[in-house]
């Protein structure tokens, strides 16, 4: 049978997988893909617990308000971000994020 | 082997070695379309557990919007330098890091004792089966109980896309 659980570690696997990309990519973009990997690991863990808690549906349903919310973030936070890598890439002709390192102490 | 599992074995498979792909290819326009399976399969997964209105939403923001959007920047930060090195050298680091990671977050759920059902359920009312939809639940608890702050994240969305136009025009 499909469990809980079964969705968490898919859950955990995936966010991990963004994890390696944010830390271990090199462009700008692709850190923002990873990004959104680790956003979509925690709607799988938000809308499987909305599905199996067992509580009444009208408590359950706020996992998927949340995961709502978390989609709405994240389109936002991706406008922004590549607005301002195309800046970057403008202003320096690199989305090398190991090359910004201005504000390093 | 139930029906649901096996579908969930399927689809989990392709995410996560979609999700591999996008960390892992050397292309950056091949990691943004595993991207778009990756999302499509985590749509999929939604389907699995009741929740349409995500999984509709999801194919319409991460599998339509976000691939395009990603797309467009990496065509439009395109350097001359073609075989640009994609990885830094913390790689070693970061694999342990998301290793650790994993087996952390494995570890809290498996020790979790959240009372859970044994089969998904849709959020729909369960009293009216023929009248009900989750569809219906979900807008009937977004635009009452959740109002203000669903009206406090489109306002979010405004402003991040107006200083999104800031930025990226010509100052």
């Amino acid at each position: 049978m499909l469990e809980l659980t079964h969705l968490q570690v898919l859950s955990a696997a995936l966010f991990s997988i963004g994890i390696y990309g944010v830390l271990a990519r090199r462009s700008a973009v692709l850190v923002l893909i990873s990004i959104e990997l680790m956003l979509n690991a925690v709607n799988v863990n938000l809308i499987g617990l909305a599905a199996f808690v067992d509580r009444p549906p009208e408590t359950r349903v706020f996992g998927q308000v949340l995961a709502v919310f978390v989609i709405t973030i994240s389109a936002a936070e991706l406008g922004l971000a590549f607005a301002i890598i195309l800046r970057l890439f403008r202003n320096r002709g690199s989305v090398n994020v190991d090359d910004i390192g201005e504000l390093k102490w | 082997m139930s029906g649901p599992l096996i579908a969930f074995y399927v689809v989990g498979a392709t995410a996560i070695l979609a999700s591999l792909g996008v960390v892992l290819v050397r292309n950056v326009v091949h990691a943004a379309l595993m991207l778009l399976i990756a999302l499509l399969a985590v749509a999929g997964i939604f389907l699995l557990v009741f929740a349409e209105f995500l999984a509709l939403t999801q194919v319409l923001i991460y599998g339509g919007a976000v691939t395009v959007v990603t797309l467009f920047a990496i065509m439009l930060t395109r350097t001359t330098e073609l075989r640009v090195r994609l990885d830094n050298r913390q790689r070693p680091v970061a694999a342990v890091a998301a290793i650790v990671v994993f087996s952390l977050l494995t570890a809290t759920f498996l020790a979790s004792d959240i009372p859970t059902r044994a089969t998904p359920a849709s959020v729909a009312d369960a009293a009216s089966p023929a009248t009900s939809s989750g569809f219906e639940a979900l807008g009937t608890v977004l635009f009452t109980q959740w109002a203000i702050p669903f009206e406090v994240v489109s306002l979010v969305l405004l402003v991040a896309l107006v200083g999104a136009v800031i930025f990226a025009r010509d100052a």
